[in-house]
């Protein structure tokens, strides 16, 4: 974990001095990119120098210097920024992108008590500093000057050095304060990439969790390059250090996802059950584990049955998938399939997943309906609307809408009869006009017209069903009929 | 129904030159790795890859066999491997494990990787761990910018959305200052730039170092203003349904990377056909913008045009027949094509959305955005829930019910997350800590009603104590204060009015005259007030986080001060892109979108899921 983000060693410093023959200061394996870069940047301004040089081509010199023909060239003329400068560009003002965590004043480490008066001064200093800095100048420079780019950055140099992904050196701070001081340099540059690799430079040590709490946004860096390699016991650590203990329950809780034995993670999730979740995240979990529980217990009894051979419903629709992992509805839809008619005492049994469950009317109510419907077991479906009545009435209730009910049945394909017997019941007369459109329900539609005493729509619509049809001669009647009082 | 553009309208600066630049730039990165190499890509860099070069030529320069990464081992024999990558941990980790294979395995080879459109130090960082930092070189290809259409720029960076705004990640706030420079040193010098987020505000910053550091041509300026724009500030647009052909097409077949899939059912064939939809395709450029509802008309008026043709062949002579075939029949024969096409997809998405109820999903969402009816909206969501009916769907409409209500009631939230994990799995306990994080699906707080007093507070409270508390976790979940910015801004236009959507009067159209997209509006009240005045009751419900710069440009030509760009970090959709194309109709402006990637509300909703490993 404590990787050192450091692209130069010492004894390699030394080499660079006393190299004859790069030219670039930063030529070094590990950071070849840096000097494409810097080469795309350079390429215009030097590309003479590179062809006079052209007999002495010395390929360790520069990158480039078997530079493409043609378009290629060309592209990297274009995007390098030209070092041509005809005409300076216009300054734009600077705008407080600070957050203000970000702000020197906050950290532990009063850095203005450092920067008292000058901190301002600096920033814009190195700014126009940098931008005067050519790169193509630096490679005339005479070689002895370089140590002087690789170790004497202050901390907002060596940030700005980063950000353009140049070579710095990190060795040179090694106090706390001095890391606190890089760190919050990069913080305030905004660049996620150059705030990540200072955190992990700086954050050596668990005794420095603490000085994550102060500087949030290097701490969300730091918590996602956890995240994103994988290093949970780091990760779990440093959230217990920051008492942080819903985010531990929930990053513990993810774990189950990658146990694929379902007994395995059944105890898994069992181990779940004292981890500090909210109240209510704590009962999901608890179902969580009961479901899974039951799933096990479930699927065993299940497979032997379907093997078996003996068990008349698992022949005629054979199981396509196993109920393992399957979401609480998922599962009630099955048991309300498979094992409709169990009693309360079996897991299996619908009654006792819905008791165990909390589960609602409403959704007990939609899932059998569906699952019966499926089944084209319209006894069942017809009673789950009767059988609550207990005084005997006739009259279907229902928690759901009509209108939703005539969806579910006509999504499994129910027949007319039965869309009919429902649609009839759906309060609002034009949606039952229209649903009984839909799904050709014509005696509805009629004795709706009727009840309407709509007799021109009743006109209308007699034009619509077939000619010698049952219905039109019941369109017929009404309209003969005398006692009618037609309101058109 | 073709609107026809204003006369003075300017043109468009010419982006096929960023697509060279990318490609000169990977045949140059190729050949920094000279002799045969295996190429590997990728999976989600090939679509990208494809727009700007073709296989040939990564043949020309010596690549042998293209891979897609899949994070299996791998079976090349090259003594050349050659990787194009996303800064990405995992990738970067897969990598090691073939070089320590190869290792073990006593093979020697040469090893690139090729970081797009930026390298990580938290790469550079795993491969040091791994042990491999000086078995492999690496290389950055600045490919930041994809044109996706005259007027469509992507960075097809999707994962800048969760990175940014739920992990609180920045490392994509240089790529995003590195994009505007590239555009700025191309097309610039911008004189005026507006914007509003925190991460805006950040890659306003990071440009202009980037200006300052770098050096630029003068030039005559192609592009005169600039406008950022964080998606956190509006998340209410991009999660309704999207009813404009072009982002219905995307709602349903999902465009990736300016191209569709077509499946067997809109092709009426036996298989699945891959088109490109730009303004290339003269039939979708005409209804691209278009309402659903005025789509089938112009359809079929197109069928009877092109009937009409084809008949004019009737009583040629044999010369006028030849002169047919050569110069129409070909132009006919594509048009054909096309239309069939497009009428296929809109009998398809017609289809779909007929089977789900699609008229009473779109009547909940605009009762929500009217706040009207919401115990009924929120029953509608409950049988959606208890139905399965779709995961992503449910959950969006619960995001746009707590961002437009400003939080559920405590009892709704919970009874409605239950029933959302019992429907869909107790694993998504993730997915709702991600949400809260992000502010997206949120309880109210006891006492939250008085928003506005609350919320003025807090400002006090923010501009002094600074320190941890924005910053905090939680303070990147905002407020949405949806309800009060519609009312400020007249979001949703009065429901009693007729809307004509085949003669749109404002930007409204694009969700069927219910609601002017947010982001759009603040766009338009930015230009037409030339910043932020007047608007400062607006910027306090948005959270702040706005500017407007002025660059030291003597004012250019008329016709670069009326190309604005609008840049949106974060994901724009496509409805977005339509009601900015009709803002430029109607002001004489013409926009550019550039985005980190198109999203929609799936996508959105999507990158937020961690019901997986």
């Amino acid at each position: 974990m404590l990787t050192s983000l450091l692209l130069l060693k010492p004894d390699e410093e030394d080499y660079w001095n006393s190299s004859k023959f790069k030219a670039f200061t930063f030529d070094d394996e590990d950071d070849e990119f840096s000097r494409l870069k810097e080469s795309k940047q350079a390429v215009n301004s030097i590309r003479r120098l590179v062809e006079e040089d052209d007999d002495e081509d010395d390929v360790e010199k520069v990158s480039w210097s078997g530079e493409p023909v043609g378009s290629i060239s060309w592209s990297v003329r274009e995007t390098a920024a030209s070092n041509q400068r005809t005409d300076r560009e216009p300054a734009f003002p600077k705008i407080n992108a600070d957050t203000p965590t970000v702000s020197r004043s906050h950290s532990g480490y009063s850095l203005s008590s450092l920067f008292k008066g000058e901190t301002g001064d600096q920033f814009s200093d190195s700014l126009s500093d940098s931008s005067v800095r050519l790169y193509a100048p630096e490679l005339r420079k005479p070689k002895s000057e370089y140590k002087d780019y690789v170790s004497d950055w202050s901390p907002e140099e060596t940030v700005h050095r980063m950000q353009q992904g140049k070579a710095v050196s990190l060795e040179k701070f090694r106090s706390l304060q001095d890391k606190l001081l890089l760190l919050d340099f990069s913080i305030s540059a905004h660049d996620g990439n150059v705030i990540t690799a200072v955190t992990l430079f700086t954050i050596t040590f668990t005794v420095l969790f603490r000085e994550l709490e102060s500087r949030q946004t290097a701490l969300r860096h730091f918590i996602h390059y956890l995240t994103e390699t994988r290093d949970q016991r780091l990760l779990l650590e440093l959230l217990r250090a920051l008492g942080r203990t819903e985010d531990i329950a929930l990053l513990q809780y993810k774990e189950h996802l990658s146990i694929a034995d379902e007994n395995k993670r059944r105890d898994f999730l069992k181990s779940c059950l004292s981890l500090p979740f909210s109240p209510e995240d704590s009962a999901h979990v608890q179902d969580h584990y009961t479901l899974l529980e039951r799933q096990i217990i479930i699927e065993a009894t299940d497979r032997q049955a379907e093997r078996g051979g003996k068990v008349e419903i698992f022949q005629k629709f054979p199981r396509r998938a196993s109920i393992l992992n399957m979401p609480l509805i998922t599962t009630l839809y099955y048991c309300c399939f498979y094992h409709y008619t169990e009693s309360e005492g079996t897991y299996s049994s619908p009654l006792n997943v819905r008791q165990t469950f909390r589960i609602s009317e409403k959704q007990f109510f939609v899932t059998a309906l569906a699952a019966r419907a499926k089944l084209k077991a319209w006894v069942d479906v017809d009673a789950l609307f009767t059988s609550r009545n207990w005084l005997g009435f006739t009259r279907k209730k229902s928690p759901l809408g009509f209108h939703r009910v005539v969806d579910i049945l006509q999504k499994n394909s129910a027949p007319t009869q039965v869309l009919q017997e429902y649609v009839g019941l759906v309060d609002d007369a034009e949606l039952r006009i229209s649903l009984a459109q839909k799904h050709k329900c014509h005696d509805i539609i009629i004795n709706t017209y009727r009840d309407l005493k709509d007799r021109q729509q009743l006109l209308g619509y007699r034009g619509k069903v077939e000619r010698g049809s049952v219905e039109e001669r019941k369109i017929n009647e009404l309209l003969d009929n005398p006692q009618i009082r037609w309101k058109n | 129904m073709a609107h026809s553009a204003r006369r003075d309208s300017p043109e468009l600066p010419d982006f096929s030159l960023l697509k060279r630049l990318a490609r000169d730039q990977l045949i140059y990165l190729l050949e920094q790795l000279p002799g045969k190499k295996d190429l590997f890509i990728e999976a989600d860099l090939m679509s990208p890859l494809d727009r700007i070069a073709n296989v040939s030529t990564l043949k020309q320069h010596e690549v042998d066999k293209l891979y897609k990464v899949e994070y299996k081992p791998v079976i090349s024999t090259s003594d050349q491997l050659c990787f194009l990558i996303r800064p990405r941990i995992q990738t970067v980790k897969w990598i090691c494990d073939v070089v320590n294979a190869d290792k073990a395995a006593g093979k020697f080879r040469r090893y690139k990787l090729i970081f797009t459109p930026q390298k990580f130090y938290a790469c550079e960082a795993v491969l040091e761990e791994q042990g491999i930092f000086g078995d492999v070189t690496t290389d950055e290809w600045a490919f930041y910018l994809l044109p996706l259409d005259d007027d469509i720029i992507s960075l097809e960076l999707p994962e800048f959305f969760r990175d940014n705004f739920l992990a609180g990640d920045q490392r994509w706030v240089r790529t995003a200052g590195s994009t505007l420079h590239l555009l700025h040193s191309i097309y610039g010098p911008f004189s005026k730039i507006y914007g509003i987020g925190r991460c805006s505000k950040m890659a306003y910053e990071s440009w202009r170092e980037q200006v300052e550091e770098g050096e630029t041509k003068a030039r005559q300026a192609e592009i005169g203003n600039v406008f950022l724009i964080d998606r956190d500030v509006d998340f209410v647009t991009p999660l309704c349904s999207q009813v404009v052909y072009e982002g219905l097409v995307d709602d349903i077949f999902r465009i990736k990377c300016g191209c569709v899939e077509f499946g067997p059912d809109v092709t009426s064939s036996d298989k699945s056909m891959k088109v490109m939809l730009n303004s290339q395709d003269k039939v979708f450029n005409e209804i691209r913008n278009e309402h659903f509802s005025n789509v089938f008309g112009f359809l079929s008026q197109k069928a009877r045009n092109l009937q009409t043709a084809y008949d004019k062949r009737r009583g040629m002579d044999i010369k006028q027949m030849k002169t047919f075939v050569s110069e129409e029949l070909k132009g006919l024969k594509q048009e054909h094509r096309l239309l069939s096409l497009h009428i296929g997809a809109s009998e398809s998405i017609m289809k779909k959305k007929t089977k789900q109820d699609f008229q009473e999903l779109l009547k909940t969402e605009h009762s929500l955005l009217e706040g009207f009816e919401i115990r009924e909206c929120i029953s509608f969501i409950e049988e959606h829930i208890n139905r399965q009916v779709s995961m992503i769907e449910s959950l969006r409409l619960l995001c746009l019910l707590s961002i437009t209500e400003n939080g559920l009631l405590p009892k709704d939230y919970r009874s409605l997350k239950a029933q959302y994990l019992q429907s869909y799995g107790v694993d998504h306990l993730l997915t709702f800590a991600n949400l809260r994080q992000l502010g997206l699906l949120v309880e109210q707080q006891p006492g939250e009603t008085l928003t506005v007093m609350e919320s003025k507070v807090g400002k006090l409270v923010n501009d002094k104590t600074a320190g941890k508390l924005t910053d905090a976790f939680s303070s990147l979940a905002k407020k949405s204060n949806f309800r009060a910015l519609s009312k400020k801004l007249n979001l949703v236009p009065k429901s009693d009015e007729e809307y004509d959507l085949r003669v749109p009067r404002d930007m409204a159209y694009i969700f069927s005259g219910a609601y002017i997209p947010l982001s759009c509006k603040l766009i338009e009240q930015v230009l037409e007030r030339d910043g932020w005045t007047g608007l400062e009751e607006v910027t306090r419900l948005l959270n702040g986080h706005e500017f407007a710069v002025t660059g030291s440009t003597k004012s250019d030509t008329n016709d670069a001060q009326r190309i604005v760009l609008v840049m949106f970090l974060g994901g724009c959709t496509f409805s977005e892109i339509s009601a900015l194309r009709f803002l430029g109709r109607e002001r004489g402006y013409k926009f550019i979108v550039v985005t980190t990637a198109i999203t929609n509300s799936s996508r959105l909703i999507e990158a937020l899921l961690d019901n997986h490993v």
